[in-house]
């Protein structure tokens, strides 16, 4: 079930052939209230992929020592505990280093906690047994993947706002079907790379 | 949610299935879901746990909030929500493992899901554990009855079976596109207008 990829075929892998928000549906609320402005998209969307990253390699670590310790089963709490963690930190680093990084990107970060794309890579990772490298690489490919699809979003949503939609579908209801459409392209490159 | 919330009962199941519809009024929620629909005994099995662990967390936030400092509670509802999903993903893996495989790690991100955390934020907070828990089983089973109807039109168009029973005649042709994410947007797109189209129909909800 799982293919062993080389870490360079499972970075496009996750940025393309099974992006974390097209294919798996993760990171979905964030997506949709954000993406009306592409400068906070465009925020939200480095934020993402920092978080991602980061995280990824630490609870890679930290799952190994769950099962060494055999608590396998609280690996919810400790992943979740993790990322709450990681993105206070961050949010610490930022406002002392630079004010104007911190006004771009750090107003975004507490809302990375309850992104479930984070959570999502993490549990992935755990159940496709990825090594250090790979889960390093699928977290970074990962976080590109949704940048790129917010990005692409908030740029449709544009337009699209211009258009006359029909009343009921206003809003939320049409940005679903364009996500949907958007789904349907990225399958597209399925047939280049296939990641289980 | 509004100013002033009504806490009997019957309005609060009113609400949560229809006037405030977790999904078609609030968007909130479909991150973990969508993934799961497109067989109906996983879409049943994972909204019964989303349904269960929005009730007893809304409970306990509700019984300990007088407890919880203001600046911690995110993360103390976070780890209470945790609690619970790993209670859920103990018994799945215990009694139904063929499932539990099935939803992978979807079991793991209830607890990121946003009704749970909405609920226990808007609602439980500020209103008493016995209305809290309530209020999150009807917001459980709001959200469940729209992903029914979305796991329904694509298990019976995608497989033609429903709960795994053949329905559809055997020289029915199969949806591809039913069982591939982009049709979960579709319907839930189409959903969506729906229900909102009814409900500017109906007036202003009492």
């Amino acid at each position: 079930m799982t293919p062993v990829l080389n870490p360079f075929s499972l970075f496009f892998a996750s940025i393309f052939t099974s992006n974390i928000l097209l294919a798996n549906f993760l990171g979905m609320c964030s997506f949709i209230s954000i993406s009306r402005d592409i400068k906070s998209a465009n925020g939200l969307g480095l934020a993402v992929t920092v978080v991602l990253t980061v995280t990824t390699g630490i609870n890679w670590a930290v799952l190994q020592l769950l099962q060494a310790l055999g608590l396998v089963y609280l690996r919810y709490i400790v992943f979740i505990i993790v990322i709450a963690a990681v993105v206070q930190i961050l949010e610490m680093i930022i406002d002392r280093v630079s004010q104007t990084l911190y006004m771009s990107l750090g107003i975004f970060l507490p809302l990375i906690t309850v992104n479930c794309a984070i959570l999502g890579v993490s549990l992935f990772m755990e159940i496709r047994d990825y090594s250090f490298w790979q889960s390093a690489v699928f977290g970074f490919g990962s976080g590109l993947g949704w940048w790129l699809a917010i990005m692409a979003l908030s740029a449709i949503r544009k337009k699209v706002d211009k258009a006359p939609v029909p009343a009921g579908l206003k809003g939320p209801g049409i940005t679903v079907i364009i996500i949907g459409f958007m789904a349907m392209a990225f399958i597209g490159f399925s047939g280049m790379l296939q990641v289980q | 949610m509004s100013d002033a919330v009504d806490t009997r009962p019957g309005a609060i199941l009113r609400n949560n299935l229809w006037n405030n519809n977790p999904i078609f009024m609030q968007i909130l929620g479909i991150c973990s879901a969508l993934a799961v629909t497109n067989l109906l005994t996983n879409t049943a099995i994972m909204t019964i746990g989303v349904t269960l662990v929005t009730g007893f967390s809304s409970l306990t936030v509700s019984l300990i909030k007088k407890l919880m400092p203001r600046k911690v509670r995110m993360i103390v509802q976070t780890l209470i929500i945790a609690f619970y999903v790993i209670i859920v993903d103990l018994v799945l893996k215990a009694f139904l493992p063929e499932v539990s495989r099935n939803l992978g790690p979807y079991v793991g991100l209830i607890i990121t899901n946003c009704i749970i955390m909405g609920r226990a934020e808007a609602f439980a907070q500020s209103n008493g554990p016995i209305a809290s828990f309530w209020d999150g089983i009807t917001s459980g089973l709001g959200y469940m009855g729209v992903l029914m109807v979305i796991a329904v039109f694509r298990e019976l168009l995608g497989f033609g079976t429903l709960f795994g029973y053949q329905i559809m005649p055997a020289s029915f042709v199969p949806w591809t596109i039913m069982v591939m994410p982009p049709s979960a947007f579709f319907l839930l797109g189409l959903i969506i207008w729906a229900g909102k189209t009814a409900m500017s129909k109906g007036g202003q909800p009492a």
